[in-house]
């Protein structure tokens, strides 16, 4: 191989308490693949931000190209040739996709905008994207799939050397999976060296040449890809052998029909809302894990606003132990004994500023008023006992639990409906862009939760993570609830992908 | 180390440095003598004539913990002033402590029920703060006019001269009610639950709506508080010149009392607030003000000296600035 087009060598960054990133070194070959793999809090996106100038380093140096280089800020990185897509999209959703994708560097004339050019360019760039939209209409009226595409887009604008895909793949179904790695097989072919980050070690193995494994802040190798195995991989990840996720597969399931006697915990009877979802019915039982399965954009996540109250129905009922209650709001479905941990964890659900504590005694306090504050020791106690079961990392809850990571946030989201004892959680993709570890410990509690006797409402975009942990499987398609399938031995992912493709005929 | 990266530093070490160079042009700045059982002296003066800032900012730190503003706390403290100084000069004996009582209870009930508008138009209409508050911004001033029937209302009452002029123990009242008003919010609010559901709305609306917490209430309150606070400082600066002037009474105070809550550290953004923050921000600005005539600074200039020392100091406080100057510094050995 040629020379690394950007190496770094001992990065050292610490935060406040943390030690983010320890002597880790980084080799980016031109025209290639590189993924960067390890758990949440492994010190990835740390080392992210070191390379596209959003931290400042502490020790270490950064080569590009064979000089020497010190970024102050993104600006300057992008400068040099470093264009980032980062996990959570960093665009304005108000303004137009032309608008996003050059915005601060449009082409000008006599110092106005040429508006006819931002929109040609903004049109090119997405072409080569293989994205045919409408390059005047406001972002935020598009899904997530396609602003992720619009990020990407932006980024190929200024001329990239280096591309570095923060988890660009989390929230993309199969087919843009699919463009997506067209197009970056493409940019590998024009000599971009392309730092992958993902937490789908399928994905890995298809598209990626070599590999950086991190843990705990330390470089544990570099590998090509073809020499390592998924399993050592998985090793060298979380440094021990991964039996957890085997577990669950092994623990007896209980059945359907005996878990369905008596009255649902919740029922929804032809529940449904304009525009957002067609009128459905749908009831959980105690003890019962009843998964949502579906496309993105598919309703799932409209399913479970509706059945917290954070939107409003126009149409049908829900009724909570066979009694049938208004949800006027997200207060009152807690008054139900209803708990929802939203899809997206940062903008939805936690409170960044605030500590570790504060986030996890939120809905508890919320649900008291203000003026009954939960007792200093009583909250102490509820957050250690939690920060203990949930094993979120680090174990102080007085740091404002913006300094986590995304696993350990979700953690801190689950533990503030835990401590509300509800009677039906609503988990929203809440394994979405989290590592192997904390994902396989998450499962793990929704079994537990539901063996305890609660009723859970699990959504993700993994097949096989909703098959694995579902006693009961509804399909999703075009905003309409299509199937109720019992998981019976007979279920497996082609019946479910069968019933979304049909349209629940099958 | 630790010192030097505590919140309230630089605002405190900017206090004591104006306090300082005071010394330095008034030798006797410091001393504090006992005439008549009451306290006199510079420091006393500062802390006096600080009080109505120091309230109407601890209002505004509340309302800015939501990621709201109030623009029309000057227009309150002319309002309240307004209603207190109609109803006193309306008794037969201004001197009737009962008479009194009755119309700052007025005053300040008139004062809860603008704050509540400016609570009912932010958070149940969805109007920007900004603009909410603008409205009585603008109107009150027509409001107060309008209660004293576009004159300026003078009285003499002893009992209402007391609020600005008294002294209790040895203490000027004003700096008493200032404290008791501050020592009375911080403690509900941080034994309460209610500073941290404060800084959950003002730091995330969206999530905190989902964690179920009702906003709208605590929205609400927190502009009544900040109203009432601005009817009391409404009632001492009427009561320092036993007269309510309706065009003039607190104007602009609204832009010290968002400086004093800056200053002490609290993001207008929203979220995290501090109140011991905004109360060291109000005695800086009000120590500025002193400095202005102590050191002799001529009227024409004073404006810009203020200006240099608030740009100072905002500086300092910046932590983007203060890297510039850090990284020049030997790596610091940490354990």
């Amino acid at each position: 191989m040629s020379e690394p087009l950007l190496v770094m060598r001992g990065i050292g960054k610490r935060f406040p308490g943390v030690v983010a990133l320890d002597g880790v070194d980084l080799r980016l070959y031109p025209g290639e693949v590189h993924a960067l793999m390890g758990e949440n809090g492994a010190g990835k996106s740390t080392l992210i931000k070191v390379l596209t100038g959003a931290y400042h380093h502490d020790q270490g140096e950064i080569t590009l190209g064979g000089e020497s280089v010190a970024f102050a800020g993104p600006h300057q990185a992008q400068q040099a040739g470093i264009s980032t897509v980062y996990q959570e999209i960093n665009l304005c959703p108000n303004l137009s996709v032309a608008e996003n994708v050059l915005i601060g560097r449009a082409p000008t004339r006599f110092g106005r905008i040429r508006w006819s050019a931002v929109r040609r360019r903004a049109e090119e760039l997405l072409d080569r994207l293989h994205l045919k939209i409408d390059v005047g209409s406001d972002l935020g009226t598009h899904s997530i799939a396609v602003q992720q595409m619009v990020a990407i887009a932006r980024a190929l604008d200024v001329d990239a050397k280096v591309l570095v895909l923060d988890e660009p793949t989390s929230s993309l179904d199969a087919s843009e999976v699919d463009q997506l790695f067209g197009v970056m097989r493409g940019l590998k072919e024009e000599g971009i060296a392309i730092l992958f980050v993902t937490h789908f070690l399928d994905q890995v193995y298809e598209i990626a040449d070599r590999m950086t494994v991190l843990r705990n802040g330390r470089r544990v190798g570099e590998y090509r890809t073809a020499d390592l195995s998924q399993l050592d991989l998985v090793g060298a990840m979380i440094g021990k052998e991964l039996a957890a996720l085997e577990d669950i597969e092994e623990a007896p399931r209980r059945e359907v029909a005996a878990l369905e006697r008596g009255t649902p915990v919740v029922s929804a009877d032809g529940l449904g809302r304009n525009g957002a979802i067609a009128p459905f019915s749908l009831a959980i039982h105690k003890g019962e894990v009843v998964g949502l399965a579906g496309l993105l954009g598919s309703g799932r996540t409209e399913v479970a606003r509706l059945l917290f109250g954070a939107d409003h129905a126009d149409q049908g009922k829900i009724a909570v132990d066979g009694e049938p209650v208004a949800l006027r709001g997200p207060q009152s479905a807690m008054r139900q004994k209803i708990a929802y941990c939203p899809e997206n964890r940062r903008t939805d659900g936690l409170v960044e500023e605030l500590t570790v504590r504060e986030n996890i005694i939120l809905a508890l306090q919320a649900d008291r008023g203000w003026a009954r504050p939960v007792p200093r020791t009583r909250q102490d106690e509820l957050v250690a006992r939690y920060v203990k079961a949930l094993d979120i990392r680090p174990a102080d809850p007085e740091i404002p639990v913006r300094n986590l990571s995304g696993g350990n946030q979700q953690k801190v989201l689950l533990a503030r409906w835990l401590i509300t004892e509800p009677k039906l959680m609503i988990l929203d993709e809440p394994t979405r862009g989290i590592d192997v570890g904390a994902k396989a410990e998450i499962q793990k509690l929704v079994v537990e939760l539901s063996d305890g006797g609660m009723a859970v409402l699990f959504i993700s975009a993994e097949l096989e993570e909703v098959l694995r942990l579902s006693h009961k499987v509804a399909v999703l398609r075009d905003r309409k609830l299509v199937a109720e399938l019992d998981n019976t031995d007979g279920l497996d992912t082609d019946r479910v992908m069968a019933a979304i493709a049909s349209g629940g005929v099958a | 180390m630790n010192v030097v990266r505590h919140r309230l530093f630089w605002p405190v070490a900017m206090l004591v440095a104006l306090l300082l160079s005071n010394l330095f042009f008034t030798p006797d700045f410091f001393s504090i003598e006992v005439r008549d059982g009451h306290l006199f002296g510079s420091l006393i003066d500062i802390l006096r004539q600080g009080a109505p800032l120091m309230l109407v900012a601890l209002g505004m730190t509340l309302v800015i913990a939501t990621s709201g503003i109030d623009l029309s706390v000057g227009a309150v403290v002319a309002i309240s002033g307004a209603m207190a100084c109609q109803q006193i000069a309306g008794l037969d004996d201004q001197g009737a402590v009962g008479g009194v009582l009755v119309a700052v209870a007025l005053a300040l009930a008139l004062s809860a029920g603008l704050g509540a508008w400016n609570g009912f138009l932010v958070s149940v209409v969805g109007i920007q703060p900004i603009i909410a508050t603008l409205i009585l911004m603008v109107a009150g001033r027509g409001v107060a006019q309008v209660i004293t029937d576009g004159q300026i209302v003078n009285v003499n009452s002893p009992p209402y001269k007391t609020i600005a002029a008294g002294f209790l123990f040895g203490i000027p009242v004003p700096v008493i009610i200032a404290a008791g008003v501050v020592a009375l919010v911080a403690v509900v609010i941080r034994r309460s639950a209610f500073g941290m559901l404060l800084e959950s709305v003002g730091g995330n609306a969206g999530a905190s709506r989902l964690a179920g917490i009702r906003s709208r209430r605590l929205i609400i309150i927190a502009y009544v508080v900040c109203a009432v606070c601005a009817g009391v400082a409404g009632l001492m600066v009427s009561s320092t010149v036993s007269s309510a002037d309706g065009n003039n009474n607190g104007l602009l105070i609204e832009l010290d009392a968002i400086l004093a809550v800056v200053i002490g550290g609290t993001s207008l953004l929203g979220g995290r607030f501090s109140i011991a923050g905004t109360v060291i921000g109000a005695l800086l600005i009000k120590t500025l003000d002193t400095t202005v005539y102590t050191i002799g600074i001529p009227p024409e200039v004073a404006l810009l000296f203020k200006a240099v020392v608030v740009v100072i100091l905002c500086l300092v406080q910046s932590p983007a600035f203060r890297a510039k100057f850090a990284r020049r510094q030997p790596a610091e050995v940490t354990a």
